[in-house]
């Protein structure tokens, strides 16, 4: 077997045509697919989040990984059996209701999944009863809410209120995030925590929960 | 070419703190310094007060206004903050801004329609964002035949073709700048207004790219600008390229400038 090595630099790198090229390599020289994904992908993701993080590099080249690994899985999933890849967590996420902004949300969502999470994006606009629904449906470990306008963060409020009502607060962990979201109301509303970018979320989400 | 002064947004830490404590005249000052540094309008925000903001934009439009004479830019996409500011307000606001989003264009269109004002008319459409420069001609078509209906003049609307950076989708500079074009062409007597930090979102130098996208939107029609006029080497850039674009007679403002020492120190 070959080591994972070429793999996660081509990741880290942005390079499709080599990623994909190695992911194939790998598969055929007996690599175990969930250990491709763990070592080779979503170790290499987790480079490219805290370079992000630490402003060594910049949301061009975390978008181009991002991409790079979404193109390697295309390989790696039909190897694995239905419902047998090994998730970090389910994450709900959306942009709460009244605000249509989803740049942020799109890009902590990307980096999620990249770290081995699975993702259930309700979009923009997303109501309180939506996010009810969903983590009724799905039983999610985290509930993620971003706003972008200052006049739309109450509805993270009401989605957490929500949440309690429908005895579901105690069961996941909320994060919350956009422009004008601070620490500060992060605590006010009782939220588990605050990220202010998509590769801080990734750490922090992995924080909450209490995982690696 | 109508700039709207951007400098007084509790979004920038040391406004919002200056908010908090009431600070009369630090505040004067940047509205005096963006005054005296060649703004038309003095937008105010005051978004991050949260639940206080109509109090807080009140006292903004109060204290700014007793320092300059100059119309203010109510920014807020809360109905009642910008109806309580409007009452404070001496003489004709901007307000920023109206959009097609539902829970802004009916609750917002009153408050516009209530007194004299010009008015930002935002390309966000009912249920998302715009990717193309089709999505904003189509939004910002439907928000100035609305708007107009209502009875406001096609002069006064300024139409934001709603800028997103090139560090997410490197299509987005010129999607705006078509847009522009398009309006400014499909609605002769329209203005068309944008910020310019947006588009560097997510990248180094950002300065470095907003002035070069000045540049860009004023050379495809951008009628009016939201900026710091207090950034010598921006404001350099506007006159240079106004020049450059026969809008400066003789060259004459930027001479003016120049010798008044505004286009550099040296």
């Amino acid at each position: 077997m070959t080591d994972l090595k070429a793999l996660t630099e081509s990741v880290i790198k942005g390079d499709i045509g080599t990623a994909t090229t190695e992911t194939q390599h790998a598969v055929e020289t007996g690599h175990n697919p969930q250990d491709i994904l763990d070592k080779g992908l979503i170790g290499a993701m987790d480079e490219v989040g805290e370079s992000f993080s630490k402003g060594k590099i910049f949301i061009p080249q975390m978008l181009r990984s991002a991409k790079t690994m979404q193109e390697c899985m295309k390989v790696l999933e039909p190897l694995f059996q239905k419902g047998d890849i090994t998730s970090k967590g389910k994450v709900i996420i959306g942009t709460v209701k009244g605000d249509l902004h989803d740049i942020g949300k799109n890009l902590v969502s990307m980096m999620m999944e990249g770290a081995g999470f699975t993702m259930f994006d309700l979009g923009v606009n997303a109501s309180p009863e939506r996010f009810v629904q969903k983590a009724q449906e799905i039983e999610p470990d985290i509930v993620a809410m971003s706003a972008l306008l200052s006049t739309t963060m109450p509805s993270m409020r009401q989605t957490i209120e929500a949440l309690k009502q429908a005895s579901i607060r105690g069961k996941v962990k909320v994060m919350i995030g956009g422009a004008p979201v601070t620490e500060k109301y992060a605590r006010e509303i009782e939220a588990d925590c605050y990220a202010p970018d998509a590769g801080s979320a990734v750490i922090k989400a992995k924080g909450i929960l209490g995982i690696a | 070419m109508i700039i709207v002064g951007e400098k007084i947004n509790t979004s920038r830490r040391n406004i919002a703190e200056a908010v908090e404590r009431r600070d009369h005249s630090y505040v004067a000052e940047v509205a005096r310094e963006q005054a005296e540094a060649g703004a038309h309008y003095i937008d105010v925000n005051a978004g991050a007060c949260l639940e206080q903001e109509a109090e807080c934009l009140c006292w903004l439009v109060e204290t700014v206004q007793s320092e300059v004479d100059l119309p203010l830019c109510l920014d807020s996409p809360n109905p009642r903050a910008l109806s309580e500011a409007m009452k404070h307000h001496r003489g004709e606001p901007m307000i920023n801004s109206i959009s097609l989003e539902a829970e802004r264009f009916q609750p917002l269109l009153p408050v516009v329609t209530s007194q004299p004002c010009h008015v930002v008319a935002l390309c966000m459409g009912e249920t998302a964002m715009p990717t193309t420069v089709e999505d904003r001609v189509e939004v910002g078509a439907e928000l100035i035949n609305r708007l107009t209906d209502a009875g406001i003049p096609l002069e006064k609307i300024y139409v934001d073709p709603l800028v997103k950076p090139v560090s997410v989708d490197t299509q987005m500079g010129i999607a705006t700048l078509g847009a522009i074009a398009r309006i400014m062409n499909d609605f002769p007597g329209v203005n068309t207004i944008c910020g310019l930090s947006n588009i560097s979102f997510g990248l180094p130098e950002r300065r470095l790219i907003n002035h070069s996208f000045l540049a860009l939107c004023l050379s495809y029609g951008l009628s009016a600008v939201i900026l710091d006029p207090t950034d010598k080497k921006l404001m350099a850039t506007l006159l240079a390229v106004e020049m450059l674009l026969n809008r400066d007679e003789y060259c004459d403002n930027f001479i003016t400038a120049y010798e008044a020492r505004r286009i550099s120190d040296g």
